[in-house]
């Protein structure tokens, strides 16, 4: 039984690597700056724990292989271990394991260790029960004020904007992200209701968006394209569909987009969502 | 259950021994229902774990039914839940409560009951050679306040669905209405609770306000925890004074089997991290009636409504007050399963363990390093990123003793002569399917990484392999191994290596595929994919999944078959069928009410002495006296007189 159980825990090793190596299922296209860092990192964690996954178990089935066909009535080896060999595996898991662990840090650091730089696009996030919205500052480049007090769905305020605020006249808030390529954008993320989480798999971000605080974040996106955005974090009963479109436009383009007064604004942006999913040429 | 009548020496001693002993219960309730026999509430412990699975594991089978099949009607369903799957079509928030019910009965009433409260309770003091607990009616309580949490739990289910309600009770009924008014009216249409295991405020706390399946449902939900958090309170006292104070003689700290050690571990993190769960749970509770902002912020927008009832609190801290509780759950579910793997594979391999000391201090790092991690789950929270870093650091080191176990495991292994017995093979897969799911935490550890991976399915992956099925796999093991004790007769063997087979390879072909799921991208609780484009090419892995699932799920009622049938009708067992060495085998067959008829046993060595060169047979049990070789030094804690071979003498050979 032993060849048996030693086999059949090398063929699962072998397909188990297979599932990644064939990369059928991988990570989408990353479209951020600090994207092929983070594919970098990824991709040597995995092969490190593919390594470690695949060594043991390969041992694990020698073992068995080796030390389970005997049939004789010999004992085993009268052994209670081996200080040296225990240090020196212990010593050689430590120091990889931490090293990995602090280059882990380097996509983090570089996102949340400083502030958005200055010029940075500025859109303002603010989620619910299962829609999002995303205000743009409009034509002045001033967010108008806004008051959960005058938030009203039916009257589409959904962000509770100020009227009465004159920088709030030409803001923007519509269901769909829109952000430039090539220039920081920062987002500025609230939910009104229960934890969201905003998850855009090409964007190799994600962050939970949380009623009561005001979570700044920044990235810089590098490549246009249309795709899809879900929220990550369970919301309620259709947690499932809260869905939106993230669109990544040439710089000029955004800054075009933003110049626009708020019908045309609109009608752009559903044009803009006719496009393909994906990045140009390269549709999933 | 055969268990003996009042033998006529009891009797007799009786008022000898009436400071300490207990004699045997006569009456059915006492001896079978409230019983203060730690044997007896042991199986009580693993008949609740048994159910509870089950109930678990079918409503996993649900959940992959519906993310495969999302479109097809199943008429049983549709006239079982006629408010959760009308029509047979599952609601989408029919399929977010079997998401929370599946997690909670499993982490809580399965993964924390069966391999502590169960084979802990059996054979802890029967391996440390006491004759009970410590606190036996405190040992009684904590199972029976555990069944009551189970039983408000289930009870979440029905309150908030009035159709489902009505399955068992007439809705007009007296009763009934009391209930529902009680309940704050429940019946908001689904089959309970939707706020996931961890149960995150804002959503669990605002109520019904915040959509179907937050009203009394949720209430109930965090109520059945509080009252599993105070029977898991008593239930770890117990354990660390029985261990510390009721070894028998000669049962120096490092003689114990590493099954000990690993209740001793657990039973000191379940001390530890239940109140801050039991704390949180009141908060939560306070803030959904009484009025309390705990875990609400002011300024909440819920359902198009300006909430004005609640300011200042943080939906973070109940993240802080849960994981802190959440993570050492994970070690509390696993350390177990690491012992009575540790405990098999020896015993199988016919070999000592190799590295006992580095087994007991590994278990104990783990446990201590799991203190302080819980920051891994919360890294795109809104915590602050310094402290992500901090906890991420923290967290990949607590790989290094895991994987000094792993080294072990397999150093126990070389140059074994191993003995393929049903128990052995579940725990070489217990090792298997830890080192396939502990591994994937150095990816999901780094913060980086996690801002793609966080509550993607690579994350069910993981946890599932690891403190799901590993855990799992870990109590099969310890239940085909100590059914003999227990039981009194053997299970069959044939009908184990049909349920073992299938069942490590289906676990595999359901939670390796969730993994590359995970790197698509796909998010968990999501009760369908249909909308999400970028999914598509996942669907096959969906299917494989759900196929591995069913036929998987069927397997376990081989065991279930094979449990029943050997309790009444399995060959007798003999008290030591595994030749095995510590002290639960140096008893009868099941053990006397008492455990050792009396006459406590002394020990002599440590618990793994196989392959002994020069002894008679290739094991010596911890009792036997050893005159020929010099006494050694006194080992652990050195208050032992006696000689000693074994354990505590790593690495002199």
């Amino acid at each position: 039984m032993g060849r048996v159980f030693g086999a059949l825990l090398w063929l699962i090793t072998i397909l188990t690597v297979w599932m990644f190596v064939s990369k059928k299922w991988w990570l989408p296209p990353a479209i951020t700056e600090h994207g092929p860092a983070y594919d970098r990192q990824f991709l040597v964690t995995i092969i490190i724990v593919g390594i470690a996954f695949a060594g043991a178990q390969i041992a694990l089935g020698y073992m068995l292989w080796r030390y389970g066909a005997r049939r004789d009535s010999s004992r085993g080896i009268y052994s209670h271990g081996n200080n040296r060999v225990e240090m020196l595996c212990t010593a050689v898991t430590a120091v990889v394991f931490i090293t990995m662990a602090l280059f882990g840090q380097r996509v983090w650091a570089q996102l949340h260790f400083h502030e958005a730089p200055p010029g940075s696009a500025q859109v303002h996030v603010v989620a619910q029960q299962f829609q999002w919205n995303f205000q743009y500052p409009g034509a002045d480049n001033i967010f108008g004020r806004t008051d959960p007090a005058k938030i009203k769905d039916a009257e589409l305020n959904f962000v509770g904007l100020d009227d009465a605020d004159p920088a709030a006249k030409d803001d923007q808030v519509v269901t769909t992200l829109v952000m430039p390529a090539g220039r920081d954008v920062e987002l500025t993320m609230t939910s009104k209701d229960v934890t969201h989480d905003i998850w855009v798999p090409e964007l190799r971000f994600k962050q939970d968006v949380v009623p009561g605080m005001n979570i700044k974040v920044h990235f810089k996106p590098v490549k246009t394209g249309r795709f899809e955005l879900a929220c990550a974090e369970l919301c309620g009963q259709l947690h499932y569909k809260m869905k939106s479109y993230l669109i990544v436009l040439p710089e000029a383009d955004y800054d075009a987009l933003l110049r626009l007064p708020q019908a045309q604004f609109q009608a752009r942006i559903t044009e803009l969502n006719k496009q393909p999913l994906g990045l140009p040429g390269e549709q999933y | 259950m055969s268990e003996a009548v009042p033998v006529p020496e009891a009797h007799a001693d009786v008022e000898h021994h009436a400071a300490h002993h207990h004699g045997p219960p006569t009456s059915f309730i006492r001896k079978y229902i409230f019983s203060i026999d730690h044997k007896v509430i042991g199986i009580q412990y693993l008949l609740l774990a048994l159910f509870s699975v089950f109930v678990g594991l079918i409503m996993s089978v649900l959940m992959r039914m519906n993310l495969t099949w999302p479109d097809h009607k199943w008429p049983l369903l549709g006239s079982l839940f006629k408010v959760g799957a009308p029509g047979g079509q599952m609601s989408p928030e029919f399929y977010l409560s079997l998401v929370t019910m599946h997690g909670t009965i499993m982490v809580f009433f399965v993964l924390t009951t069966a391999p502590q409260g169960g084979f802990g309770n059996y054979f802890l003091p029967i391996q440390i050679g006491a004759e009970d607990m410590a606190f036996p009616v405190l040992n009684m309580l904590s199972f029976w306040i555990t069944f009551v949490g189970l039983v408000v739990l289930v009870s979440a289910i029905f309150v908030e669905g009035s159709a489902a309600f009505s399955v068992s009770i007439n809705p007009n009924s007296a009763i009934a209405k009391w209930v529902a008014k009680y309940l704050e009216g429940g019946g908001s249409g689904t089959v309970g609770p939707i706020g996931g295991w961890t149960g995150y405020p804002t959503l669990s706390a605002l109520g019904k306000i915040a959509g179907p399946g937050q009203g009394a449902g949720v209430t109930l939900w965090i109520t059945s925890i509080a009252i599993f958090c105070v029977a898991s309170l008593l239930g770890a006292l117990n354990f660390i004074t029985t261990l510390l104070n009721m070894r028998t003689r000669g049962m120096a700290l490092m003689r114990m089997p590493l099954t000990c050690w690993s209740w001793f571990t657990t039973a000191i993190l379940a001390l530890l991290s239940f109140p801050v769960l039991l704390a949180g749970g009141i908060l939560l509770l306070l803030d959904r009636h009484a009025g309390t902002s705990f875990f609400i912020p002011g300024g909440l927008v819920v359902s198009d409504k300006l909430l004005t009832s609640h300011a200042g609190g943080s939906p973070i801290l109940w993240q802080h007050l849960f994981w802190f509780f959440g993570h050492p759950e994970v070690y509390i579910a696993i350390l177990p399963g690491m012992g009575a793997t540790s405990h098999i594979l020896s015993t199988f391999a016919r070999k000592p363990i190799f590295g006992y000391r580095a087994m007991v201090f590994a278990m104990f790092a783990i446990g201590l390093l799991g203190f302080f991690v819980w920051g891994h789950h919360m890294f795109i929270s809104g915590m602050s990123p310094y402290s992500g870093m901090a906890f991420s650091v923290l967290t990949l080191s607590i790989g290094v003793p895991s994987a000094i176990k792993t080294f072990n495991w397999l150093g126990t292994l070389w140059g074994a002569r191993i003995r393929f017995t049903v128990p052995m093979l579940f725990a070489i897969g217990f090792v298997s399917l830890f080192v396939a799911g502990g591994i994937t935490g150095l990816v999901l550890g780094q913060t980086s990484l996690d801002l793609s991976m966080h509550d993607t399915y690579f994350v069910l992956g993981h946890f599932h392999l690891v403190m799901g099925v590993a855990a799992i796999f870990g109590m099969f093991a310890g239940m085909y191994f100590w059914f003999p004790k227990m039981f009194g007769r053997m299970m069959n063997q044939t009908l184990g290596y049909i349920h073992f087979w299938p069942t490590f390879i289906g676990v595999y072909a359901i939670f390796i595929p969730m993994h590359v799921m995970g790197l698509v991208g796909m998010p968990r609780r999501y009760a369908s994919f249909a909308e999400y484009q970028f999914l598509t090419k996942t669907h096959p892995l969906v299917m494989l999944v759900t196929i591995a699932a069913i036929i998987t799920a069927f397997t376990q009622l081989i065991f279930l078959f094979n449990f029943f049938w050997s309790i009444f009708k399995g060959p007798k067992a003999s008290d030591n069928p595994w030749e095995a060495t510590t002290l639960e085998w140096t008893t009868t067959t099941p053990p006397p009410h008492d455990n050792f008829g009396g006459k406590l046993p002394t020990v002599y060595r440590g618990a793994y002495e196989f392959a002994v060169p020069d002894a008679p047979d290739d094991y010596v049990m911890q009792t036997t006296p050893d005159a020929t070789e010099a006494n050694v030094a006194a080992d652990g804690d050195g208050h032992t007189g006696q000689g000693s071979t074994g354990n505590g003498h790593d690495g002199h050979h």
